[in-house]
């Protein structure tokens, strides 16, 4: 996918302008926020469960090599085949020639983040085979020409109106003329063209949540059940992943699905969670003939050993962007990049180059909520600060961002020097204000006073105070 | 160098390391081999009725209906009954397997019962689940030569037969029970977790049931669950 996360500022500002934007980012607010929340309460263990589920992740991160041989032999003694690409493009390429293999024409897809860092349906259909989006939100902006703008929700900045439009726009070849504006004959709309896409698809490609080294099985899970359609109809189902989806066992699968949708939608378990080991066996009815797994690496093994490993806990629910202010302000499109809000922050600068993402780390008030709700704890403002440290000492920042901080960091230094001046900022501040309170315009901060008043200063610091006080609380 | 070394080279020099020594490797192979529990809910470890009651009321929550049956000769009449309720045609897609195609619905000849895989046609499909999971409401459907997953999916209208014997507490006791079946050939080609019927809230976030799999999700639970065995 185009990346576009050097434009993060000029994103957000026209996201902001957007008024179909803000009404669905609201849902999000408040729909995935409250539903996450009950869904917490109601289970006693749920914080327990957070320290197992981040303990299995990193006992898999500390043997990721061991259980990823495991997990293919394991595939291989069932009849499936492993194929192991460092790159996006091997990726693409390890895809284009099993189904180049069996002379496929259409290929339907379940939901994958995987595919989308790959960029495979723009590939596929470049190389004269059509991709099918079944996953409703993914089929949507799939007929918009988008990326995902959440990573559970991927057409949540959608109205309906946008829907309607899109399917009157694409479905009259199939024979709806009309504009379909009711919601659930929309959605039917698209479960019957849709259906039989899945019949007559030539491969079928899903992501994986999971990956399990003790049987060789590939894990999936959905609402809607088509990738249980997208992997079970077509003669060949390849399985796109990454390398920390692996984990040891059964158990440790459950453990961390007791998580896992709680945190996503709040939901107690998702409806449809399938595991998937090798093809069809000799006496079975249905299922795929032939079994991939495609396994990327896309710069992860670098991240092993490093202050980002923490990264590669993420089950991808989206938490964490669904309870980030900044994401509500400027939704997921802003970031430029696959994955959006913080764990997209987070991520990207290692994914796409500190350079092009530098202004991400940004995109946070580091209030600490995403952390708060990662279902496998995953630090994510500690990251970011990384990546903010990482900016300034390679120069990647602005010239005038880093003189600010250098002259910052000169005061902050000499604690003198930096209370004397910070008390005449605040009198003069206070002064300037009058009895108002606020100022209108100020030098320097324009960005802030164009569009609201600031707050002044009441005229001394905190540190004058508290030595007024004599150093004591009241 | 191929992908796989280059990538396994790197996450061993990225740990400062070779291949992990044999003594460590054995370590992880057993812990597999025992595959332990984790923390398993206290709900998901209460006495066969209450579990039978739990997953009753977790699967109504997520809008499947479930109906209690003394015995399996019970099930084609109230299937008959199911389809009479919600006005859907007397064609009925059923697992090969005997728990189901092995029900006396010749008694019902209004019925056409036709066996085998889900198809595009299919409006209503039978299966059988291979055990329920209490602490979620959860059906763990497994496939096999006898139950095929396509009906799972495919009609519109899936009703699943649950005996209560096969009741489990968390999904770990599942998992446990699978594995004695199929002792070391692995697991069947596809392990389905149930919890409801298909839905969507992909546009605005508002739900709307049967986006691609089955509209409607009934289960019939058969047998005494007021006892414990």
């Amino acid at each position: 996918m185009q990346v576009t996360s050097r434009k993060f500022k000029e994103n957000a500002h026209e996201a902001m302008q957007d008024d179909d934007l803000r009404a669905a980012l609201n849902r999000v607010k408040t729909g995935f926020t409250t539903a996450r929340a009950n869904a917490a309460a109601d289970l006693p263990e749920f914080e327990d469960l957070r320290d197992k589920a981040r303990d299995i992740k990193d006992h898999v991160l500390e043997n990721l090599d061991y259980y990823l041989e495991h997990f293919e032999e394991k595939v291989t003694e069932q009849g499936g085949h492993v194929h192991w690409c460092s790159t996006a493009a091997d990726a693409r390429a390890a895809v284009l020639k099993i189904c180049r293999e069996v002379d496929a024409k259409t290929v339907t897809k379940g939901k994958s983040m995987i595919t989308e860092e790959i960029a495979l349906n723009k590939f596929l259909a470049s190389e004269g085979i059509e991709p099918i989006e079944t996953d409703l939100g993914e089929y949507i902006i799939q007929l918009a020409d988008e990326p995902p703008s959440h990573i559970i929700g991927p057409a949540v900045h959608k109205t309906k109106e946008q829907v309607t439009e899109l399917f009157h726009e694409h479905h009259q070849q199939y024979g709806y003329t009309e504009r379909e504006e009711d919601l659930e004959k929309l959605v039917g709309e698209a479960r019957a063209v849709l259906r039989h896409k899945y019949v007559t698809a030539d491969v079928g490609i899903t992501g994986a949540n999971f990956l399990v080294a003790e049987t060789g099985s590939t894990v999936i899970v959905t609402n809607e059940g088509n990738g249980d359609l997208t992997q079970s109809l077509p003669k060949t189902h390849i399985v796109v992943a990454s390398l920390e989806k692996v984990m040891p066992t059964l158990e440790d699968v459950s453990t961390v699905m007791r998580v896992l949708a709680r945190s996503a939608t709040g939901q107690e378990m998702s409806v449809y969670t399938t595991f998937s080991t090798g093809p069809k066996r000799s006496d079975d009815l249905d299922g795929p003939e032939n079994f991939h797994v495609i396994l990327l690496d896309g710069g992860r093994s670098e991240m092993i050993g490093t202050e980002l490993q923490e990264l590669l806990r993420c089950i991808r629910c989206g938490a964490c962007m669904n309870h980030c202010p900044i994401y509500h302000a400027v939704g997921g499109h802003s970031y430029g990049w696959v994955y959006p809000g913080p764990i997209g922050a987070a991520l990207n600068p290692q994914m796409v180059g500190l350079e092009e993402a530098r202004d991400l780390p940004n995109a946070s008030t580091f209030c600490g909520r995403c952390e708060e709700v990662c279902p496998v704890r995953i630090p994510l403002p500690k990251i970011l600060r990384h990546w903010r440290e990482e900016a300034f000492e390679k120069q990647v920042s602005p010239k005038p961002e880093r003189w600010g901080i250098e002259l910052w960091g000169y005061f902050a230094k000499r604690p003198r020097l930096y209370q004397f001046a910070t008390g005449l900022a605040a009198q003069i501040l206070s002064r300037m204000a009058g009895k108002k309170g606020r100022l209108k315009s100020l030098p320097f901060a324009n960005g802030w006073t164009a569009v609201r008043d600031l707050p002044a200063p009441q005229g001394s610091t905190f540190m004058q105070q508290w030595k007024k006080q004599g150093g004591r609380s009241k | 160098m191929s992908s796989k070394a280059k990538i396994l080279s790197r996450i061993r020099a990225q740990k400062g390391r070779g291949p992990l020594k044999s003594e460590h490797a054995d370590i992880l192979k057993q812990r597999m081999a025992e595959h332990q529990k984790n923390l398993i809910p206290k709900r998901g470890q209460r006495p066969l009725p209450e579990q039978v009651d739990l997953f009753q009321s977790k699967m109504e929550a997520l809008a499947t209906t479930v109906e209690r049956v003394e015995s399996a000769d019970d099930i084609p009449a109230r299937v008959q009954e199911y389809l009479k309720q919600h006005n859907l045609p007397s064609r009925l897609k059923i697992s090969p397997s005997e728990a189901i195609s092995g029900l006396n619905w010749a008694d019902l000849p209004t019925l056409e019962i036709v066996t085998g895989a889900g198809a595009e046609e299919d409006m209503v499909g039978v299966s059988p689940a291979f055990a329920g999971v209490a602490e979620t409401g959860t059906l763990m459907m497994a496939s096999g030569a006898m139950t095929p997953s396509t009906i799972n999916f495919l009609p519109e209208n899936h009703i699943a037969v649950l005996n209560i014997s096969d009741m489990k507490g968390s999904y770990e006791e599942a998992w446990d029970a699978l594995r004695d079946k199929k002792g070391d050939q692995g697991l069947p080609r596809t392990v389905n977790l149930i919890s409801g019927p298909s839905r969507t809230a992909d546009i605005e976030q508002r739900l709307i049931m049967g986006a691609h799999g089955p509209k409607r999700l009934h289960v019939i639970l058969v047998g005494d669950g007021s006892k414990s065995e």
